[in-house]
């Protein structure tokens, strides 16, 4: 059961980031790239990682690709319409020389790992109250950074957003 | 369970959005691709957090989160003032700093 879960998700996540990086309007991409996200929470739920999975529905697939859908949408930019190239040749070649060996490095790294098996997990492994503490206690002063770092970006999206720039 | 499934797709998606914002030049689907890097590395926290029964790796997961958030917020603003003064999207005309 929990092997056929995990290829019927893996396969979406991948498929759809394999599509995402593929089809050639930003609408369609981003669309494929919700699909690979919900895909991504459903592996997290099999990690025994609910609040994590549900956040990723939320937050991700929910708030940030609806804003960059959003963005898509109101710029409607036809640059990328059919007949007109988005590949990049140099970048091309660029992705064949690093991405490949790295791929190959990691992917051997990780099989050739002496990695131990996931053991079961406790009954409140994930949960919200369990992160909740985690995230109040031994994280507390990386989470407090973390809403200034928000603000911060909130000001400077507000800003540059504004500006028009000469 | 095996932890080294989750970890080669968390590889894949990784390599998947890099080779995504090397080859394209649409900056919106450059965009998508840094989110996809993102992800990548999400999965890997989450595994590794639950292959070592910690809850640190979900916390910097949900650092991750806050700060794709945050990035998202300013790139998108940063896109959209580049397509006012440009009325284009093509990261291979912005090449200003070349020099």
């Amino acid at each position: 059961m929990h092997d056929a879960l995990f290829w019927f998700c893996a396969s979406i996540a991948v498929g759809g980031a394999l599509l995402a990086m593929l089809r050639r309007e930003p609408l369609k991409c981003a669309l494929s790239l919700i699909a690979s996200f919900v895909a991504l929470a459903g592996l997290y739920f099999l990690l025994k990682s609910p609040f994590p999975a549900v956040l990723q529905i939320l937050l991700y697939a929910g708030a940030i690709m609806v804003l960059i859908v959003f963005v898509i949408m109101f710029l409607n930019d036809e640059s990328g319409a059919p007949g007109k190239g988005d590949i990049s040749r140099g970048g091309l070649v660029l992705a064949v020389l690093i991405l490949v060996p790295l791929g190959w490095i990691l992917i051997r790294a990780i099989w050739n790992a002496d990695l131990p098996m996931m053991p079961a997990a406790p009954e409140d492994f994930g949960t919200v109250p369990a992160m909740g503490e985690k995230l109040f206690t031994t994280w507390l002063y990386p989470f407090e950074v973390l809403s200034l770092l928000l603000l911060a970006a909130m000001a400077g999206a507000v800003l540059l957003a504004k500006k028009r720039l000469d | 369970m095996d932890p080294r499934p989750y970890l080669t797709v968390a590889v894949i998606l990784f390599l998947l959005g890099a080779a995504g914002f090397l080859v394209r030049r649409n900056l919106l689907v450059l965009f998508l691709a840094v989110e996809l890097m993102l992800n990548g590395a999400g999965l890997a926290l989450i595994t590794f957090a639950r292959m070592h029964l910690s809850m640190d790796g979900e916390a910097l997961f949900f650092i991750m989160l806050a700060l794709a958030a945050a990035e998202s917020a300013v790139g998108l603003a940063m896109v959209i003032a580049i397509y006012r003064n440009r009325h284009h999207l093509d990261a291979d005309k912005l090449d200003d700093l070349k020099g």
